[in-house]
């Protein structure tokens, strides 16, 4: 293999190339650990080109996905392809056109940056020379070509997990995993993780990634598969999902001293559902835009409730979340931490 | 098979890049089999008889054999830090041979096997001890000591595999191995032994291979105990390597 020869998912046909567009196909996959079933049956399509977000909590079946796709583990039943290849059957030539970038920076700490995407380039079957090539143009990449001579276990985590990218994307794969990619990391280094891998889509790569962030898998993925006890729940567009949980959402700030019984109370005409309250704060859909606002402040002066501060906005992930699941997702990760 | 042996490479290449990167694995090799030497020879070598032989000249082929059965200490730790940091998810995610990542870690082993005998050695001379054999046998001594420090490298490439920690890779190999070498002719002569020991002693197979090398370097008896020593590792191979392949393939890496 030389890597020179790659280019990214446009001209490079998988064994079923022109068949269909699908780079990532799973029908009715299922696994345990034990007795406790981490994939319940899941059904999902990734098209060529795209980016997916798995979104769920700790625990809801996302890493053990993505581990079924890059063929570390064996599915208890259903099956899936990549780029049509099969990832039990024709797991060795899945290998070739995946790369994978894991919730810890798999990287050797006692290797140097360069070493380190040296050891993975010839692993893929590349000369010695190719891939230290290939090494030195992924560092200026992604900005470590001054840290490229350093043993890896001098890197902050925001490096650390931009040579693992790195390392995933050694044999110019079309098709990308990562699991949780910025876990952890500051918010700097966030952003600029997340403006690579918008490269990477922008050159035509697929990539399926899974975040517990809403605001990760808003900005990055043209579709969100929302996960949760090993199942799809719900899969669209961030759009979709949003208009899913219904309108517009309005907020009101109450006085600190003010009822908030009452004012859920005079509000509750206004929406389909209950309004909730968290402390001086309640939240409810409205039906209509226009004219909420001077209606929600009509209703509570009427009431005599004291308002702070009032505001519309469009529904967020984590009201999806909320309206899917009937739990908030961050309270979740708390809740199953472990499991 | 040719990706077998290029990955094998690739990955032995890795682990000793890696090592002097590593002081405190550096020291395993280098100052404290020096400091055993030392410490037997000078403190118990006095009260220790060893009809035929100085002490030194006894001692230096089990301290030997001692070492190379530790030298795999690296492999299970290794290992186990490899599965904890994620690096054996990505190794089994990239299409190489199945079998490299462990067999490029044992074939580091005897790199380092080989350093640690050296250092040995050379300290013992240093000491007194002196080679009684033809340069031949001298060699094959430590074409012996390679091959069986080769195959313990596995049983620790299984227990690296196995463990959920590298503290406890240290302890689980340290508790196995540890009276293992002790309970053999590596020390003191099997027959100073109470009778339940000696019994043990005579059929473990860390007294068949300091035999072996005694045989080899002192012209003691051999007792078919260089063929045994043979034997010996590749059974210890053949049982484990198995192991701690079918091991990796199904690493959960947690």
């Amino acid at each position: 293999m030389h890597f020179a020869a790659h280019t990214p998912a446009t001209d490079q046909p998988g064994p079923a190339a022109g068949l269909d567009d699908a780079a990532i196909t799973v029908r009715g996959v299922r696994k345990s650990y034990g007795s406790v079933q981490a994939l319940a049956g899941v059904d999902l399509d990734v098209a060529r080109g795209t980016v997916v977000a798995l979104l769920g909590p700790n625990g809801a079946g996302k890493t053990t996905l993505v581990r079924v796709l890059t063929t570390l583990l064996v599915p208890d039943a259903g099956t899936a392809q990549v780029l049509g290849c099969d990832v039990v059957r024709d797991a060795a030539r899945l290998r070739e056109q995946i790369g994978l970038a894991g919730q810890y920076a798999a990287i050797d700490e006692n290797l140097t940056g360069l070493e380190n995407l040296t050891m993975v380039g010839r692993l893929y079957g590349a000369s010695r020379s190719s891939a230290k090539g290939r090494g030195r143009e992924l560092l200026e990449r992604f900005d470590l070509v001054e840290a490229a001579g350093r043993p890896a276990k001098t890197y902050s985590g925001g490096m650390r997990r931009r040579l693992d990218l790195a390392a995933a994307l050694v044999a110019k794969p079309p098709v990308l995993f990562l699991d949780e990619p910025t876990t952890g990391l500051d918010p700097r280094s966030r952003l600029s993780l997340w403006e690579v891998i918008e490269g990477l889509v922008a050159e035509g790569t697929t990539v399926l990634l899974t975040t517990q962030y809403l605001d990760e898998a808003d900005r990055l993925a043209d579709t969100i598969a929302v996960i949760d006890h090993g199942r799809l729940i719900a899969e669209g567009t961030s759009d979709q999902l949003k208009d899913k949980v219904g309108g517009e959402r309005l907020e009101v700030r109450l006085d600190a001293d003010a009822d908030a019984d009452a004012a859920i109370r005079v509000l509750a005409p206004m929406s389909d559902e209950t309004p909730q309250a968290q402390g001086t704060l309640v939240k409810l859909s409205v039906r209509e835009r226009s004219g909420s606002i001077v209606q929600a402040v009509r209703l509570l002066s009427e009431a005599g409730v004291g308002v702070d501060d009032l505001a519309l906005r469009r529904p967020t992930l984590d009201d999806v979340f909320l309206a899917l699941t009937g739990h908030a997702a961050e309270e979740a990760s708390d809740e199953r931490e472990g499991a | 098979m040719r990706r077998l042996v290029s990955d094998t490479l690739i990955i032995a290449e890795r682990n000793l890049i890696r090592l002097p990167r590593a002081p405190e694995l550096l020291l395993a090799f280098t100052v404290q089999p020096i400091m055993f030497v030392l410490l037997f020879r000078y403190v118990f070598g006095g009260a220790i008889r060893t009809p035929g032989y100085s002490y030194v000249d006894f001692l230096l082929p089990g301290i030997i054999v001692q070492n190379i059965a530790f030298g795999g200490f690296v492999t299970a730790i290794g290992l186990n830090e490899d599965v904890h940091k994620g690096l054996i998810d990505r190794f089994r995610s990239l299409p190489m041979a199945r079998p490299a990542v462990l067999a490029g870690r044992t074939l580091a082993d005897i790199v380092t096997n080989a350093l640690s005998v050296t250092i040995l050695l050379v300290t013992g001379v240093i000491i007194g001890f002196a080679f009684h054999a033809s340069a031949l046998h001298a060699i094959a001594g430590l074409g012996l000591l390679l091959l069986f420090g080769y195959a313990f490298s596995w049983f620790f490439a299984f227990v690296g595999l196995l463990v959920s920690s590298p503290e406890s890779a240290n302890s689980v190999g340290f508790i196995a191995v540890f009276p293992l070498t002790f309970i053999s002719s590596a020390f003191v002569p099997v027959s100073s032994m109470p009778s339940v020991l000696r019994a043990f002693a005579n059929v473990n197979p860390f007294t068949i291979i300091v035999d072996a090398m005694r045989h080899l370097w002192l012209g003691a008896p051999a007792h078919n105990s260089v063929w045994g020593a043979v034997v010996w590792a590749f059974v210890i191979m053949g049982v484990f390597a198995p192991l701690a392949v079918g091991r990796y393939r199904r690493a959960a890496g947690s």
